[in-house]
């Protein structure tokens, strides 16, 4: 059913769809409302399932461990310093091989304290060993949860839905909320690999030695070497039924001819789409990449969108996360992937890659600051490693001050004083 | 019809009771049919207390639930001994997740099984000491206060033993552990720090918290037992000695455990709602030396001279237990019902509700 | 594209003024986004939401630069926030306050814009007296539909009802009709005042 809905109110629908049977809710801002919509859903008595008010995150995610192997179909949602704080029990579920179903309403990670969007979050625990699926759009973030508890369960491994804090959980967007009847078409009931039942009772993470824990994690990476294949089949089965596409491993847009890609995930590829447009407007070939699924890490997809006729290809990696020390952790894959060419295109001597941080802790990506950038980068002008409208006066007097001084006080305050601003509109 | 009671206490423990019973009353562990929730070739150290406890908490709730149980492990001895895979001794549908999260998981399975329409199948929580009064405690008290259909068994050893004895915050005072070593003016574990978590399960004002010892059989079965009665959140605290971590000698598990609470070191009771219900009366109280001799991690208290100024405070301690729980029988002190050689709560087939 | 930012405090309604304009707007089948400016705002704080209307999808998430319109739910922003930041040259002002422009000090200001344009609405009593509570949303919206025409009184009117129930739908719809009827009129008058003017300069010619 169309409904002009918030994004987190979709979701929660797309969720309740679903049939879970076990809710877990902790608020973190911004995917509180979406636990709080189906909190209601519950107790009105729309949805029959149980809803845990937990008392932390690692709570949330331990009692989803605990109803998913008691053979109950299971979701939570969190963000930032509560998928952190979760940590321990995220790779745990993982490792148990628990299909439980996670909404990541994506915000930074303090300190600074900072409750605005950027995948700081969902990279921190890339290599968790959950399918990690990023929506584009609010209709998308409602579709890939329905598709999620199906993808989790046929491979019995998690899934997190990743869509940006508050510019998708909070938006007011035109969403098709799936129709129950339509979603028992597609969902399957939750049949189980592994339960704890009293008839037939076994016993599930004992400890494994030396003499297994290879085969065990071998196995993990089987599970995501599945995943490539039915992440897809999954989608192209969506779009028979529900009409439309979701998901998948990667969507290219404009990319056939294109000499500049950019390459992004989540909801910052709509203003990419917008600047490419003007761009092929200013006669630059520009086409973009979106990552839908970035674990498992779509290699091949992503070769085959990159394989084009022209011989130099410049890619800008849009990074919503910073990886100090290191770079863009979205870039070290597409490199990786790039690197194991194996004499097909696109040869590593022909792609040119920068990386590009943007939009941390809330600064908006503006398709002016896009298409600036990218127009530099047609002409061969931007740097490997930047950062998207860095206020370089701020930095500068803060390594000054630095220089000047030991004691040179809390940076962030710092910055915020010479700012001039108090607290953030 | 005149009858006499029979006393039970001169064998030294209720165990050897049995032969002195008809068969309907014998204790669980006695029976042909126990089930053996976790049976042999585990791999806990000698005369590991752990072991006996879980065996004999285990094999009770899966009498009161006629099968139906499900049982979640936190991380530690208990985990690490039973699930030598291939090998795992348990015969009941058994799942670790991490060492805090034991209280959490449980609740999860408690909303699975009410989710998916099967109430009959019930939920045990277990983990030792650090895995409840320390790491665990955010758990194990939002699982109190969600009032989630689970039994929480703490098995209580006083240190971290898993990880090669550290202290806990169920550490005893004056104790020696890796992280409290018996050098300096005040050897051993610190006076004044620790945490009660029955009292403090208590707080929740939860349907029914207990403590036992693997030193009196009938008991802990009973409560183990009538723990089954409740729906909801139930504590079940039990002393477990650690020959490994207490210094003690692997024969004399049961006789420790007995001294502490014949020592009053370790009060013995039940509770409702919060509310004292019961509590176990000291048949021949002894002195807390009785007690701490037995152990090398005290054996600081005794050589090179005795620490009569440390084993005061201890006594102190256990004479103020003694007078928080009425544990003093005899003149003076009021009768303590006398505890049913069985366990004899009425098993309902409908759990009553809170 | 035509874009909205909305100005208000925290407690008024800004988020919610938003989201029923671009429920107005898919009411009559077309592309719209509301959205918060996402601050973790106090009551009585300056709050910022965005709402776009479209023929066609609307790709974009960032927040609205250039609107084509400004809808101030409280006057007393106007020396505190830079309200008019980004504003089109032929963008339209929609303030609640009893008072115009000229009343207000903002005359100067006004004048690099279409005059026309910038209009008061007193959201704020009409809210008082048809809802019993002070809140400027609904009127301004009704305002908005008569001051730009970018949807239909009947389409604001069925988002409140869509989104309320009751006393408070009523009330709601009542003030955004008041407010609707009072710009209107107000349109008019300039209209009939402007035609008068034309009819003079003819005369004097």
């Amino acid at each position: 059913m169309l409904k002009q809905i918030e994004g987190s109110r979709a979701v929660a629908e797309a969720v309740a769809r679903s049939r879970p049977q076990v809710i877990c809710a902790y608020p973190i801002t911004p995917q509180t409302h979406i636990v709080e919509a189906l909190g209601a859903l519950v107790k009105k008595g729309d949805l029959n399932a149980g809803f845990l008010n937990v008392e932390s995150e690692f709570a949330a995610m331990s009692a989803v461990i605990g109803a998913s192997a008691a053979g109950a179909r299971a979701y939570t949602a969190t963000a930032s310093q509560g998928l952190l704080y979760m940590s321990e029990a995220v790779y745990n579920a993982a490792g148990l091989g628990l299909p439980v179903v996670m909404t990541v309403a994506n915000r930074a990670i303090g300190a600074p304290i900072n409750i605005w969007n950027d995948h700081s979050d969902a990279m921190s625990q890339r290599d968790a060993g959950w399918i990690q699926l990023y929506a584009e759009t609010n209709q998308e973030a409602a579709d890939l949860h329905i598709q999620a508890f199906r993808i989790a369960e046929e491979l019995s491994n998690p899934v997190m839905v990743c869509m940006d804090g508050f510019l998708l959980t909070h938006a007011s967007e035109r969403v098709d909320v799936p129709g129950q009847d339509e979603v028992d078409a597609f969902l399957p009931p939750y049949a189980p690999r592994q339960v704890l039942d009293p008839a037939d009772p076994v016993s599930i993470g004992a400890m494994v030695g030396p003499e297994a824990f290879t085969e065990v994690r071998y196995l993990a990476a089987e599970r995501m070497r599945q995943a490539l294949d039915l992440v897809p089949a999954v989608a192209a089965d969506f779009a028979g039924q529900f009409g439309r596409s979701s998901g998948g491993l990667v969507r290219p847009y404009r990319i056939e001819d294109a000499e500049l890609i950019v390459v992004a995930l989540g909801s910052v590829l709509g203003t990419i789409a917008d600047a490419v447009d003007e761009l092929r407007d200013d006669g630059i070939r520009a086409g973009a990449l979106g990552i839908t699924t970035f674990r498992p890490f779509p290699v091949q997809a992503v070769r085959a969108a990159l394989d084009g006729d022209h011989r130099l290809r410049r890619v800008v990696v849009i990074e919503r996360a910073l990886a100090p020390g290191s770079g863009g952790i979205v870039t070290a894959d597409l490199r990786a992937a790039i690197a194991t060419a194996d004499g097909g295109a696109p040869r590593p001597e022909d792609t040119i890659i920068s990386t590009v941080i943007a939009g941390l802790g809330g600064r908006p990506v503006t398709r002016k600051s896009l298409r600036e950038m990218l127009t530099s980068a047609a002409q061969g002008n931007l740097p490997p490693f930047s950062f998207l409208d860095l206020r370089s006066d701020l930095v500068t007097s803060e390594l000054a001050r630095m220089r000047a001084a030991r004691r040179s006080g809390p940076s962030a305050e710092n910055l915020l004083r010479d700012l001039g601003v108090t607290a953030v509109s | 019809m005149p009858y006499e009671r029979i006393k039970f206490y001169q064998t030294g423990s209720f165990a050897a009771g049995n032969r002195l019973l008809p068969a309907d009353l014998r204790s669980v562990q006695s029976s042909g049919d126990r089930a053996n929730a976790l049976t042999c070739g585990h791999r806990a150290c000698q005369g590991c207390g752990e072991a006996l406890g879980a065996r004999y908490a285990l094999d009770a709730a899966m009498r009161a639930t006629k099968g139906k149980l499900i049982a979640v492990n936190a991380t530690g001895c208990l985990e690490v001994f039973s699930t030598p895979f291939p090998e795992t001794s348990w015969q009941v549908p058994w799942l670790h997740s991490l060492f805090g999260n034991a209280p959490a998981v449980a609740s999860g399975v408690a909303a699975a099984l009410k989710a998916m329409g099967r109430p009959e199948v019930r939920v045990v929580a277990q983990g030792g000491d650090g895995g409840t009064v320390d790491i665990g405690m955010a758990c194990l008290s939002g699982m109190f206060e969600r009032d989630d259909d689970v039994l929480y068994i703490c098995y209580d050893n006083q240190a971290y033993m898993n990880t090669g004895v550290q202290r806990s915050g169920a550490t005893p005072p004056a104790a020696r552990t890796a992280t409290t070593p018996a050098v300096g003016p005040e050897p051993g574990n610190t006076f004044g720090q620790g945490k009660n978590v029955p009292l403090i399960a208590m707080a929740h004002e939860i349907p029914y918290v207990a403590t036992a010892t693997v030193a009196d059989l009938r008991d802990l079965e009973y409560k183990a037992t009538r723990a089954m009665d409740f729906r909801g959140a139930r504590y079940l605290h039990i002393l477990v000695p650690c020959p490994l971590g207490w210094g003690s000698a692997p024969a004399d598990t049961i006789k420790v455990a007995r001294l502490a609470t014949e020592s009053g070191l370790f009060p013995v009771f039940e509770a409702e709602a919060g509310q004292v219900t019961s509590a176990t009366p000291i048949r021949r109280q002894v002195p807390v030396q009785d007690y701490l001799r037995l152990q090398a991690r005290y054996a600081h208290l005794f050589r090179p001279r005795e620490r009569t100024d440390v084993i005061a405070r201890l006594q102190a301690a256990a004479d103020r237990n003694i007078a928080r729980f009425g544990l003093r029988a005899g003149p003076g002190q009021p009768e303590q019902p006398e505890r049913p050689p069985v366990p004899v709560a009425p098993h309902r087939d409908t759990p009553q509700e809170r | 594209m035509f874009q909205v930012r909305f100005h208000g405090r925290g407690g008024q309604g800004v988020v919610t003024a938003a989201e029923l304009l671009a429920s107005a707007a898919f009411r009559e089948d077309r592309h719209a986004q509301a959205f918060p400016s996402f601050g973790s705002e106090r009551m009585g704080a300056p709050v910022t939401s965005f709402c776009r209307i479209d023929d066609k999808p609307i790709r974009t998430h960032e927040p609205v630069a250039d609107p084509d319109a400004l809808l101030i739910q409280d006057a007393t922003l106007l020396h505190q926030v830079d309200l008019f930041a980004g504003l089109k040259p032929d963008g339209y002002v929609l303030l609640n306050s009893a008072r115009g422009f000229g009343e207000l000090g903002l005359a100067d200001f006004t004048a690099r814009y279409r005059g026309e344009r910038f209009r008061t609405v007193p959201a704020s009593n009409l809210a008082m007296t048809h809802l019993g509570r002070p809140l400027p949303g609904a009127p301004l919206l009704g305002g908005l539909a008569a001051l730009t025409g970018v949807v239909s009184l009947d389409a604001v009117l069925a988002a409140i009802t869509d989104r309320f129930t009751g006393q408070v739908a009523a009330g709601n719809a009542a003030a955004a009709r008041a407010a609707f009827e009072y710009v209107a009129a107000e349109t008019a008058e300039l209209a009939r005042a402007a035609a008068q003017a034309k009819e003079r300069e003819r005369a004097d010619a």
